[in-house]
């Protein structure tokens, strides 16, 4: 997917073909299925599909945190234009134990959660897990770093800063420890944030101050964001390009744009018009996908969305479609654009 | 935190008086008394006639107050207890409970904490290895060693030790705390390798079932830890994995260890109690166990208020340490 965006330096991180399954006694998880994504520097690429169409495993792949056994990255590439090591690093070849990868993890590529309340040791302050961050990957004295872990939650913009760097996870509320967890992810300048569903647990007005301070925040760091979630109006607020997934697999990848008004996927299509939408016209307001998601563990040959396509033709259930660029920099996997 | 433990020390009191109270009410039920015993013992082994035997226990019942009301008896005991630091007199040793106690206490905790720091250490290292090498061979291993260990009686586990310690290996190290040259030395490096040589059997055979209950708790805790999403934000700042283990995880992992604690250590106790029986080990146990046989109801009631001191300082003190290690407990 060389070229596809709008900028014109290479991306910062490529995907290509990537294949992390499950081997499990009840049979093989393929979660995550054949994904090609690229990520282009200082924007943010929005990952969206239902639950278990393998948003969070491609994340968790990049950042090499899946536990072996049971999972494994079958193969495929995720290609990142390293900046402590001057050169392009396949993450998915390395030891996720090794040095290199360590470096990478915390140091290039941080992530966010979705569970905030949980997502912080309740045994160590605040201060010391952010300060424990910047230590590992900057030679600091603790004291330095922990005026980075205070420096960092001025700029999360959490009520007495200096006070809460002494206090642990359980005197916060949810809301500030989603900010904490983005001033850890962001401590070490890291030039990818992954943010998997970091507003899903959260109030919706609360939701609302982590998005933006998200935005400004990444306009201040000149970091590229991953955002993984489900809810649309969020992808739509805050992501340049946008790439849909089911069933471990990309099925439609462009910008924002593109996506929200030029669809061209049936299920992309379809996941647009069962989300409400205040003030829109039309007699059905809100129109469900039929059908429920295959199993990943005995994903039908073809089209992995043929079951419940309302377009299907008798292709799709025999031959999956490649994802292939349509216009320029709009890329689908559907039969009905060959 | 002070007036926290004040506290608690306080309200142990009431729980103690109850305790002593069962307690000295269930030393009481066998029927006969230690008169019963000593007029047993005029008739077997003196050859005193039935008659005489009788009249000589009678003239003793009254000598001990044994004649007297067991409410009146235990009002005396603990008036004893209170007033004069006195735990009553012992029929078969002729000598003040207190002191046969104060005798022989320090060597039944050197044997139970012992016990206890094997099974802490071990538990816990053998149940980190088994939960972060999960269905490895080596975890098979000591989850077969943690059966086993839970299962055996340490009675039984003792009668072995006495089978190979004295009939194959011949060991000369048996039946005593410590070798006679040593018996009224002071404590020296020496001396405590030769204790050590005597008593190696009762601290191994009562920390066993302790190692084996440990590390399945801290196996099954670990497991849950490793699960939770601070493991994985650990991960995700780039931390070595035994640092993860270490720092993120066990800590996190080791609250229901530290809150067994407080169970434990009367727990230790009854394992150096049978273990110590069968070998023979001169510590509180055989003569526990032998006040009860005689019904040497003094002996047997200090016993009993000791087990129970340390029951409740046990739990009290994994309490405060409870409160050291989370700030979720030390700050609310």
């Amino acid at each position: 997917m060389n070229g596809t965006s709008t900028t014109d330096s290479l991306p910062l991180l490529e995907i290509k073909d990537l294949r992390t399954y499950f081997f499990l006694e009840k049979g093989t998880v393929r979660a995550v299925d054949g994904v090609n994504l690229s990520l282009q520097r200082k924007t943010t690429l929005g990952l969206v599909g239902e639950s278990g169409c393998g948003k969070s495993i491609t994340a968790m792949s990049i950042m090499r945190l899946i536990q072996e056994p049971p999972g494994k990255i079958v193969s495929g590439e995720i290609l990142l234009r390293s900046r402590t090591f001057g050169q392009v690093l396949d993450l998915a070849k390395l030891d996720r134990h090794s040095q290199t990868m360590r470096a990478i993890r915390g140091g290039e590529i941080a992530m966010v959660f979705q569970e905030p309340m949980t997502s912080l040791n309740p045994l160590y302050t605040i201060g010391d897990q952010i300060a424990e961050a910047v230590q590992l990957h900057q030679k600091v004295s603790k004291k330095e770093a922990l005026e980075r872990a205070l420096e960092m939650l001025v700029k999360v913009q959490i009520a007495m800063p200096k006070q809460r760097l002494r206090e642990y996870p359980h005197q916060l509320s949810g809301g500030m420890r989603q900010r904490v967890m983005i001033a850890m992810a962001l401590s070490c300048n890291p030039s990818i944030l992954i943010a998997d569903e970091p507003t899903t647990a959260l109030d919706v007005t609360v939701q609302a101050q982590i998005l933006d301070l998200m935005r400004q925040l990444q306009e201040d760091i000149d970091s590229s964001i991953i955002m993984i979630t489900h809810n649309l109006g969020v992808v739509s607020q805050m992501a340049h390009f946008v790439a849909v997934m089911y069933l471990g697999k990309v099925v439609e990848y462009g910008t924002t744009n593109d996506i929200f008004h030029r669809s061209l996927h049936p299920y992309t299509v379809g996941l647009l018009n069962s989300v409400p939408v205040l003030g829109r016209k039309g007699k059905k307001v809100l129109v469900p996908i039929e059908g429920i998601v295959p199993s990943p563990m005995n994903i039908p040959p073809g089209c992995p969305f043929a079951s419940r396509c309302p377009k299907v033709m008798p292709k799709c259930r025999e031959v999956n479609p490649e994802l292939q660029e349509k216009e320029s920099g709009h890329w689908v996997s559907c039969w009905l654009y060959e | 935190m002070i007036s926290y433990i004040l506290r608690r020390l306080l309200l142990s009191i009431p729980l103690l008086l109850g305790i002593s109270i069962v307690s000295f009410a269930i030393i009481q039920l066998p029927p006969g008394d230690f008169a019963t015993t000593y007029q047993n013992f005029l008739i077997n082994q003196a050859n005193m006639s039935p008659v005489d035997a009788e009249k000589a226990a009678n003239e003793y019942r009254k000598i001990y107050g044994l004649d007297r009301p067991v409410y009146e008896q235990y009002l005396n005991w603990i008036k004893g207890i209170v007033t004069e630091g006195k735990f009553g007199y012992s029929f078969a040793y002729k000598q003040d409970v207190g002191q046969l106690i104060a005798e022989r206490l320090p060597r039944t905790l050197f044997l139970a904490l012992s016990a206890h720091l094997i099974s802490t250490i071990f538990g816990i290292v053998i149940g980190i290895y088994s939960a972060t090498h999960k269905y490895s061979i080596g975890d098979y291993a000591a989850t077969v060693f943690a059966f086993i260990g839970t299962a055996a009686p340490r009675f039984f586990l003792a009668i072995i030790a006495v089978y190979f310690l004295v009939i194959e290996l011949k060991s000369p190290y048996v039946n005593r705390f410590v070798s006679p040259e040593y018996s009224f030395a002071p404590l020296s490096w020496a001396k405590f390798v030769d204790i050590l040589k005597y008593s190696w059997p009762v601290i191994v055979i009562a920390g066993f079932g302790g190692i084996a209950r440990n590390m399945r708790v801290m196996r099954g805790n670990l497991l849950d830890v490793l699960n939770m999403q601070y493991v994985t934000t650990a991960r995700s700042k780039g931390l070595r994995e035994d640092v993860v283990i270490n720092k993120h995880a066990v800590p996190n992992a080791l609250h229901p260890i530290i809150m067994y604690q407080g169970t434990v250590l009367p727990y230790m106790l009854q394992g150096e109690l049978e273990a110590a029986i069968v070998l023979n080990m001169p510590s509180l146990a055989p003569m526990f166990y032998s006040s009860l046989v005689n019904q040497d109801i003094y002996v047997s009631g200090g016993f009993l208020l000791i087990y129970s001191v340390l029951l409740v300082l046990g739990n009290l003190i994994a309490d405060v340490v409870l409160a050291l290690v989370d700030p979720r407990i030390r700050l609310s």
